[in-house]
């Protein structure tokens, strides 16, 4: 009976982090770690596992719907995911050599700076004035989608593929040193650099995390971290919570989009404060 | 900026041939979440009627022997082998596996399938770009098998 209880309540909790990580293109493990851990008790290897397997479901199960509706840009999803997946590499390898809690300190900073820059972005519905940066243009990134918010078609520019790149470097290779979702650096890339519309940083970032969860997801399964009695809750709840929170998203205005995004920056910000001082 | 309003269906005629490839990419997105769901769906189910999860020491009627963590022993199937050999039983854990590895497998699909829609559109700068996202996924994936 406690095993059929354990299923229902992770069916649930991987439910709603479906349903945050579509909207704001992150894995969701933000919320399922913590709630796996310290509220259902449950090993922190398989909670990683768990988490894993979250960031891929979210990511094609958001992915089909976004594709379809035109707010993914597949091309500058392919154009950054060779620096993710070069960074995700070089993190793997450096992570000997690195020592945890400044890491953990430097990035609940960047965090942090990202959560303000955007804030003060709160109320920027979609980008204006932005020119075509000459690196976007030769690769052919500006796109279209239509934003049921507002009930219209808007098409947009792209720049600062230079300076998008080595953050996505960044982000990929923290991800591998670190263990946590890298969307939560990649969307302030796309939205602080690259000047894309909101939802179109949040599809196209929900869109290439998977390809990075993907390439450790194999070692995990193999190390024993996958567990099927967790991650069978985990899949469901999360394929069926992405499948509202695309609809949310794309009925929600980006500025409210945003502002979310930043609550759950700081939210991370402090885990890592917390773990930079040896809390749990 | 924020161009021409239109009603219904995005219908961008400039980025007709992007389109085909999103939609395309979509498709195969769609019908892989659904075949995993299936799959996971049914080995849940299996695990329930039956009461049995196919491995002695992971016992329903105990949590504990279900969600503690041993290192260096795992009481579910964790290669492809293992899996297959579960599946050939009919245990719920490697019917489980298995749809947790199709949907594993299938971000890397995705970006396979990327490389040949390119070249179907002859578009060789993304062919080339893709080419080389999956030959890191793969870098990736070997070393992470060798470090262990």
């Amino acid at each position: 009976m406690a095993a059929i209880v354990f299923l229902v309540e992770t069916f649930l909790v991987a439910a709603g982090a479906g349903v945050l990580g579509s909207m704001l293109g992150l894995g969701g493990g933000v919320i399922l770690v913590p709630v796996l851990t310290l509220v259902l008790g449950l090993d922190i290897q398989y909670a990683i596992g768990a988490s894993i397997v979250s960031v891929i479901a979210t990511s094609s199960g958001a992915a089909a719907a976004y594709l379809r509706d035109g707010v993914t840009n597949i091309r500058i999803g392919m154009v950054l995911e060779t620096a993710t997946t070069t960074g995700a590499i070089t993190g793997a390898f450096v992570a000997a050599y690195i020592g945890g809690s400044a890491l953990y300190l430097i990035f609940a900073v960047v965090l942090l700076y990202s959560a303000f820059v955007m804030f003060r972005r709160r109320d920027v519905e979609l980008p204006v004035g932005v020119q075509m940066g000459r690196l976007a243009g030769m690769l052919g990134l500006g796109g279209s989608y239509y934003d049921v918010a507002l009930s219209q078609q808007v098409r947009y520019n792209v720049r600062g593929v230079r300076y998008a790149m080595p953050l996505m470097f960044i982000a990929g290779a923290v991800s591998g040193l670190l263990g946590i979702g890298s969307g939560v650096l990649k969307v302030p890339a796309m939205d602080i650099a690259m000047k894309l519309p909101m939802k179109v940083s949040t599809a196209t970032s929900n869109f290439m995390i998977g390809v990075t969860a993907a390439a450790s997801a194999g070692v995990y399964f193999m190390r024993g971290y996958i567990n099927p009695f967790v991650a069978a809750p985990v899949a469901l709840g999360v394929l069926v919570g992405a499948a509202v929170g695309t609809r949310i998203m794309m009925r929600t205005r980006s500025t409210w989009i945003r502002r979310l995004f930043v609550l759950v920056l700081v939210v991370v910000a402090v885990q890592m404060l917390a773990k930079a001082v040896g809390l749990k | 900026m924020m161009a021409n309003v239109r009603n219904g269906a995005p219908s961008a005629q400039e980025d007709r041939t992007v389109f085909s490839v999103e939609l395309f990419i979509s498709h195969l997105l769609r019908w892989g979440v659904i075949l995993s769901l299936l799959i996971v769906g049914i080995g849940v189910l299996a695990l329930i009627a039956s009461g049995h999860t196919g491995y002695d020491q992971a016992r329903l009627d105990d949590l504990g022997s279900l969600i503690r963590y041993h290192p260096g022993q795992a009481d579910f199937p964790t290669t492809v082998p293992e899996v297959t050999k579960g599946l050939a039983r009919g245990e719920p854990y490697a019917i489980i596996s298995l749809g947790i590895l199709v949907l594993i497998a299938l971000p890397v699909v995705r970006v396979g399938v990327s490389i040949l829609v390119f070249v179907v559109e002859r578009d060789w700068v993304y062919v080339l770009i893709t080419a080389f996202v999956l030959s890191m996924l793969l870098l990736s994936f070997f070393l992470g098998k060798a470090g262990e």
